[in-house]
């Protein structure tokens, strides 16, 4: 059991992390910075320490003075929560030199086994969901070889940099005479954009859905899933509204995708929550990516099983 | 910076600064140590040291006062 735990963030998840550690009898640490010191999960936390000014880039993203501050408080763990350093390698790995716990997805290829080996737990993953056909990315270089295998999907296949996000770096090509055109302009757009031409392709949704499946792993060999949430409803790629259970999911559905999830994260050794999102169309689900780590969304499958994702 | 707060270059040794102790601009007031490294904590003031508010080995946060100066 872990004995004192400091809470690397602020706000509504600072205050679910804070209350998830008094249920399990945890001591907890607020960091905070200056403009901070009064807020809720400050002056309930058993010990608070200022780490910077106001600018997260002094505070809340700061890992010297994070790690510094579960260093002098004498805390075994670091709960990053979501956004700031939650899904920062660098971050888990300094904490790891320090045997500071990070809350952090650990699997077989867990970064602190080195940069080079590490894959992000979502490959295995995707291979396992069965859904990767669809996500494999095209190879850099000789545009002739991603022609070769698209003869073999049907069109339209959309263009995806992996670098992207929120709605950039992605192309949809209808034929297969403009698609090395398109894997050309999406890998120039993408270098410009986000340093990184890697792209990749996959089958383009008409009017999919978009459906994510919460897991819990606890490292040691015991994964559950707690139900799917539907987030169609977006606004420029940004969630609006989240339900859970989806809507039109029948039970034999959400069984056999729950038990892939559940499969892969033990194949991967995850341990931590996660979420593995798909899109779904005419009753196909194809993999996007997982979230290794605890969503902003959590409580609307909180509200709906017993179990508590933090 | 947070972290341990030393006054002496090392264990046993004579402290930085003393009460007292007329100080100048850039100074080496005390030692800050934050992920095992040493932090010289320059005085960005000159004058005379009043107060020392921290002691050896205590830790201490970001913005905390820790001396005096007149």
């Amino acid at each position: 059991m872990l004995e004192k735990v400091v809470i690397a963030n602020r706000g509504e998840i600072a205050l679910r992390i804070l209350r998830a550690c008094r249920e399990l009898g945890i001591k907890t640490v607020a960091v905070h910075s200056t403009a901070d010191y009064s807020l809720k999960h400050v002056l309930l936390a058993d010990e608070s320490v200022c780490i910077g000014p106001p600018p997260s880039s002094g505070s809340y993203l700061n890992m010297p003075a994070i790690i510094s501050a579960a260093e002098v408080t004498d805390s075994v763990a670091i709960h990053p929560g979501y956004g700031f350093l939650s899904e920062n390698a660098d971050f888990a790995e300094a904490g790891g030199k320090e045997r500071l716990r990070i809350h952090w997805p650990e699997g077989r290829n867990h970064p602190h086994h080195g940069r080079q080996g590490f894959r992000n737990p979502c490959h295995e993953v995707a291979r396992r969901t069965l859904c990767a056909r669809l996500r494999r990315a095209a190879r850099r270089g000789s545009g002739r070889e991603p022609a070769g295998r698209a003869r073999y999907r049907l069109p339209p296949i959309i263009i995806k940099a992996s670098g992207g996000g929120g709605g950039r770096g992605m192309r949809v090509v209808h034929s297969e005479a403009s698609l090395l055109n398109a894997i050309g302009i999406t890998k120039a757009e993408a270098r410009a954009a986000f340093g990184n031409d890697q792209v990749y392709m996959e089958k383009f949704l008409e009017r999919p859905r978009h459906i994510e499946f919460q897991v819990l792993a606890d490292g040691h060999g015991n994964v559950i899933h707690l139900g799917e949430r539907d987030c169609s409803m977006q606004r420029r790629h940004q969630k609006v509204i989240e339900e859970a259970p989806a809507p039109g999911i029948t039970a034999r559905q959400r069984r056999i995708m729950g038990d892939r999830c559940v499969e892969a994260c033990k194949a991967v050794g995850y341990r931590s929550a996660g979420t593995l999102e798909f899109l779904f169309e005419d009753g196909e689900f194809y993999f996007i990516e997982m979230n290794t780590r605890i969503q902003v969304e959590h409580p609307v499958t909180e509200l709906i099983t017993p179990a508590s994702t933090s | 910076m947070v972290g341990t707060f030393y006054g002496a270059p090392s264990p046993g040794a004579k402290p930085f600064i003393e009460i007292g102790d007329e100080i100048k601009v850039g100074q080496v007031l005390c030692i800050i140590e934050a992920m095992k490294m040493m932090n010289q904590i320059e005085s960005d003031k000159a004058g005379r040291v009043t107060s020392i508010m921290a002691r050896n080995g205590d830790p201490v946060e970001f913005g905390q006062p820790l001396f005096v100066v007149e």
